[in-house]
């Protein structure tokens, strides 16, 4: 039935969630196909608010899917758990816990672990994303970026099949983001877990990924797919390779149709479907 | 360096950097600066000590209606050398003790599972916010007549004086808990208790302590207007009847010894408050 070569498979997916407020249903996500390979490093961008973080949560187990299949080694998502590990856009770190503590949150959440093999590791984790000497620190004490590094720390220690990020460096200043990108294609290189990354920055998705899915307005559906073949290692100059801008005017172009959408229809008078 | 020198434009030369200058940013705050709040603190109060014996002093009015602070100093000593104020202390202080001892186990037990169950806290709630909003002291005569005069009744209202305030901040705080790090916990799969134990229980605690610090205010006036109403022993009684018998400067010693042991014990939850905080960056 489904693709035995796709880590994450997902067909005709819909989410919908209830809004308490006005009192209706309301579609975020409405029929995606889409396939992640083992191994791959998979972005998908798209228009604000075109549900493309509501989908990631679904893959994460966190929101339940309305209809369709979302299936992980053939397995369907129905919640969170070890074989998944997200990064967040909002760190989420414990205020009161040290850089450490936090980084041994998600095992310890888990129970996968011993605390001392958990520190252990850590350990190690901390000096791979470049937090050496802040294990003792407290979040608030850290910049925006080494808060980033932490949540990162923090998913990988949990060693998952798949690493989900969402919009991870959507809050921090350019330059520490091209600094963080940089970084975690290193690291991504070191591990090569199966990835899909959350983003609406163009550059970001096709500097990191090696495929790239625009999402359609809302409801999202997977509007076109792009193969980025980009040689690997990738480092800062790549953003200036032709084929780079080639692709970004593309995708550009795509999500450009797409904002276009909503504002013909109203002329036309077609309710948004 | 007086005003007007400061107000000069100082000429700006690029790499060489004037050593007469001030840089005041990267200075080393004074001893004083750091003892400013205590030395301020207490000039205030030897000042505002000195006033008033001065106005004393004039005898415009005799000792029973304005006695000087060394009346009350002398009374105060008198007090603990009769050795007959330890009965009282005793007295209240056990009061408190049980009374707020058992408001801060019950506090905290209702507000947790009142924040962690939204039903929990719905069924209460009616209850909570009737008794939050009446003045606890006016039910003394009701305890005088189901307990007598001994300590029980001024336990009962201290106990209901304390409880409210720390029901309602726990559950605040349980309430307060952030989203982000429930949506962290849930999505490495934590179970209900460790998102209980690790997340929501440490992130209460600010709230949690500042429900303990006004619930000794509460336990304060409870037990010394419980005392005031009927008592046999207890500060609170010792005041009323030196109030009765026109000692005014034992009755205001009562009262500073009543208003001392409420600073100390609020200045012992803020210490703790504060320890509790350290991962929190220094403001200044």
């Amino acid at each position: 039935m489904h693709d035995r070569s796709a880590k994450l498979a997902a067909k005709g997916v819909v989410i919908e969630y209830w809004l308490h407020r006005s009192h209706s249903l309301f579609t975020a996500v409405q029929g995606v196909d889409m396939e992640v390979r083992p191994g791959e490093f998979l972005a998908i961008v798209g228009p604000s608010g075109c549900g493309k973080t509501t989908f990631l949560n679904a893959v994460d187990g966190l929101i339940p899917i309305a209809g369709g299949s979302l299936t992980l080694d053939g397995r369907d998502i129905t919640k969170p758990g070890p074989d998944r590990a997200m990064v967040f856009q909002q760190p989420g770190l414990l205020p009161w816990r040290t850089v450490l503590g936090n980084v041994i949150f998600g095992v310890e959440a888990q129970g996968s672990m011993s605390k001392s093999e958990a520190i252990a590791r850590a350990t190690q984790q901390i000096e791979l994303v470049g937090l050496k000497g802040f294990e003792d620190a407290y979040p608030l004490e850290l910049s925006g970026g080494m808060q980033q590094r932490v949540n990162l720390a923090r998913a990988l220690l949990t060693d998952p099949e798949m690493l989900l990020l969402d919009e991870p460096f959507a809050a921090l200043d350019a330059q520490t983001r091209e600094m963080m990108q940089l970084e975690l294609l290193k690291i991504w290189s070191q591990t090569r877990k199966t990835a899909l990354f959350i983003t609406h920055d163009i550059k970001e998705a096709i500097y990191l990924a090696d495929r790239v899915i625009v999402f359609t307005r809302r409801p999202g559906r997977v509007k076109e797919e792009l193969e980025i073949k980009l040689s690997r290692p990738r480092d800062l100059r790549v953003k200036r390779d032709p084929q780079f801008l080639t692709y970004e005017d593309q995708i550009w172009e795509s999500i450009q149709e797409e904002l276009a959408v909503p504002a013909e229809r109203l002329i036309a008078g077609i309710p948004a479907a | 360096m007086s005003i007007k020198e400061a107000d000069r434009v100082l000429p700006v030369t690029a790499g060489a950097s004037d050593p007469t200058r001030e840089r005041r940013s990267v200075m080393r705050p004074s001893r004083f600066k750091q003892y400013e709040p205590v030395v301020i603190g207490t000039l205030s109060v030897v000042l505002a000590l000195a006033v008033w014996q001065l106005v004393a002093n004039a005898r415009i009015w005799s000792v029973l209606f304005v006695p000087g602070p060394w009346d009350v100093a002398q009374a105060f000593v008198k007090l603990f050398q009769t050795g007959d104020i330890w009965l009282d202390i005793g007295t209240s202080g056990a009061e408190i003790g049980i009374g707020y001892g058992m408001a801060v186990v019950a506090g905290l037990a209702l507000g947790l599972l009142m924040g962690w169950y939204t039903r929990f806290q719905y069924a209460l709630d009616p209850f909570v916010n009737f008794f939050y909003s009446t003045p606890r002291i006016v039910l003394i005569p009701l305890f005088i007549l189901w307990f007598g005069i001994e300590m029980q009744p001024k336990i009962a209202v201290i106990f209901l004086g304390a409880l409210f305030p720390i029901i309602i901040n726990t559950m605040a705080g349980v309430r307060n808990t952030e989203a982000a790090l429930l949506r962290v916990a849930r999505s490495f799969g934590a179970s209900d208790a460790l998102i209980f134990r690790r997340v929501v229980l440490p992130g209460s605690v600010p709230f949690i302590l500042t429900g303990f610090r006004l619930g000794v205010g509460h336990a304060l006036t409870g037990v010394v207007v419980g005392e005031l109403i009927a008592a046999k022993h207890g500060v609170g009684q010792l005041i009323a009847i030196a109030g009765q018998t026109f000692q005014t400067p034992k009755m205001l010693a009562g009262v500073i010894l009543i208003a001392g042991t409420g600073m100390l014990l609020t200045t012992i939850l803020q210490r703790v408050e504060n320890r509790f905080q350290s991962w929190r960056p220094q403001i200044r």
